[in-house]
């Protein structure tokens, strides 16, 4: 019987985030749209939220097709692995100290990075499969992305699993009595930066940047597959502003409210400060942000990891 | 049978069947893919035996590093397969020599220790932590085979670093640097018209 409740409460939790998906979509749109001083969407429902709701309607009604050029198994598979890999990852997450579906597994952290290089794949076969010049180039974009961003952000996730003892996200929060961007200001920094560009988002949307490769990876894609991308992506910043906020900003401590009101807040801030960043910076060279990656971040992060190893063996062994 | 045996038998099953088409697929990304889906179930195979940290290695590092990579430099290739297996039957012998011989090693292995002679492993805690368990013997006990790899590993990252790294003094980058730092007398030569040249 706990079987079925466990199974009918994830399918419940994966509604509950496709449909956060969908309002962060909307979210989005007007919180450009204030930054840049127009109106956005605010036609349908109170401040324009049934647009969210015509949106999903018009991806799901679209027609499903299938390019004659594409292989058939792999163009269907990209968008469920893209989909499925940003919303396995919530199964590790924790909102508070005891609600989490995978309770508080060791390895929690390990899993979430598994799940992040499954990503990979499910990018790649998007632009492989296509059969498209432009989709491979995205593809090409993207990979070359995603594993020059996954080295820091694992380095700067070392330096934390170094500071709590541990490799599960529930531990890693609770070994938080001061949050950890304290102790870890550069890490943060690292880590916020990787993120963005692991999520594929403006200022890093170089896969997709329409300006030059029409919609990158998937340019061959429409209705509900197409949905599936799209609803990976917003999935994904979620899941990256929840790890932020767990890992450095200390997730649910906070005085005067519950735990999960906290570490929701403190998610909700960063996804309006990644709203922000898209309305405010321009989108770098291809070659300016592998240099980023590979001669800023990666470096810095190693000198990140060193510094605390250095600091936590010295207080380990009275040297400090 | 349990449910742990019946998975071990779905994911072997599957583990051999992407392994045999990893060598069969026609097109080489397919062949890939079915290496990855091979690491898959290698992975869940280790999880069910309870070692979860190596299962999740194999995946971070086969399925997210190495497999990636090669994916990378395989969709780019346009190869046929098809023409480079037409030689394929020449090896047949060699092949089949290495195959025996690997299955004569195997045999001779559980001749000497039959399976049932292997001690069971004592019972664990629930809450056993292996990744602590490793990490602990790794940097204990078998400190110096650890190290020794690790230096290895370093300076195959050296050589495979020194082996492609050339440098094109004739490509254009552009260097922003050197851009801002021009100054006028080095771009710009004022050249007076008005007068004509004795």
């Amino acid at each position: 019987m706990s079987v079925l409740w466990t199974l009918l409460g994830m399918i419940l939790t994966i509604f509950l985030l496709l449909g956060i998906a969908g309002f962060l979509v909307f979210a989005e749109r007007r919180v450009l749209a204030l930054l840049q001083n127009r109106w956005g969407p605010n036609r349908l429902g109170p401040l324009g939220v049934g647009q969210a709701l015509a949106d999903a309607l018009k991806l799901l009604t679209k027609a499903d097709f299938l390019p004659s050029f594409a292989d058939p198994w792999l163009y269907r598979l990209a968008p469920l692995l893209v989909a499925f890999s940003a919303l396995a990852a919530f199964a590790v997450i924790p909102l508070s100290p005891d609600i989490s579906w995978a309770g508080d597994w060791q390895i929690g952290l390990l899993f979430i990075l598994a799940l992040s290089s499954l990503h990979v794949y499910g990018v790649f076969l998007g632009g492989w499969a296509s059969g498209n010049k432009f989709a491979l180039y995205g593809a090409i974009r993207a990979v070359a992305q995603l594993v020059s961003y996954e080295l820091p952000m694992g380095l700067s996730l070392l330096a934390i699993v170094l500071l709590s003892g541990s490799l599960s996200l529930g531990g890693m929060t609770s070994a938080q009595s001061l949050p950890y961007i304290l102790l870890q200001p550069l890490g943060f920094l690292i880590f916020t930066i990787a993120g963005i560009a692991e999520t594929e988002r403006l200022p890093f949307d170089l896969p997709e940047a329409e300006s030059e490769l029409v919609a990158g990876y998937h340019t061959e894609y429409g209705g509900m597959p197409f949905g599936f991308f799209f609803l990976g992506e917003y999935v994904s910043l979620v899941l990256t502003a929840m790890l932020i906020s767990l890992l450095y900003l200390g997730g649910w401590h906070g005085p005067w409210a519950p735990g999960w009101l906290w570490l929701l807040g403190k998610s909700a801030l960063l996804i309006f400060c990644f709203f922000w960043l898209r309305a405010t910076l321009p989108r770098p060279r291809y070659d300016q942000l592998l240099h980023l990656g590979w001669r800023w971040l990666l470096p810095l992060a190693l000198v990140n990891l060193m510094g605390t190893a250095l600091v936590a063996a010295g207080l380990r062994w009275g040297w400090l | 049978m349990s449910v742990t045996s019946l998975l071990f038998y779905v994911f072997s099953a599957v583990l051999l069947l992407s392994a045999l088409l990893v060598i069969t697929a026609r097109n080489p990304v397919y062949a890939s893919l079915y290496l990855v889906l091979a690491f898959f179930n290698a992975a869940a195979l280790f999880l069910l035996l309870g070692a979860e940290f190596l299962g999740l290695i194999l995946i971070l590092v086969y399925v997210g590093a190495v497999m990636v990579l090669f994916l990378f430099v395989v969709m780019m290739l346009d190869i046929n397969l098809a023409r480079l297996q037409e030689g394929f039957l020449h090896y047949l012998p060699l092949g089949l020599a290495v195959a025996i011989l690997g299955v004569l090693e195997l045999a001779a292995v559980f001749w000497t220790a039959p399976l049932g002679h292997i001690p069971a492993p004592g019972a664990v805690p629930a809450d056993a932590d292996n990744t602590r368990a490793l990490g602990e013997l790794l940097y204990t006990h078998y400190l110096y085979p650890f190290e020794i790899a690790a230096v290895i590993l370093l300076i195959a990252i050296i050589a495979a670093i020194a082996l492609t790294l050339r440098r094109r003094p004739q490509s254009k980058t552009q260097d922003i640097g050197r851009q801002l730092a021009v100054k006028v007398s080095e771009r710009l030569r004022l050249v007076d018209l008005r007068r004509p040249r004795p």
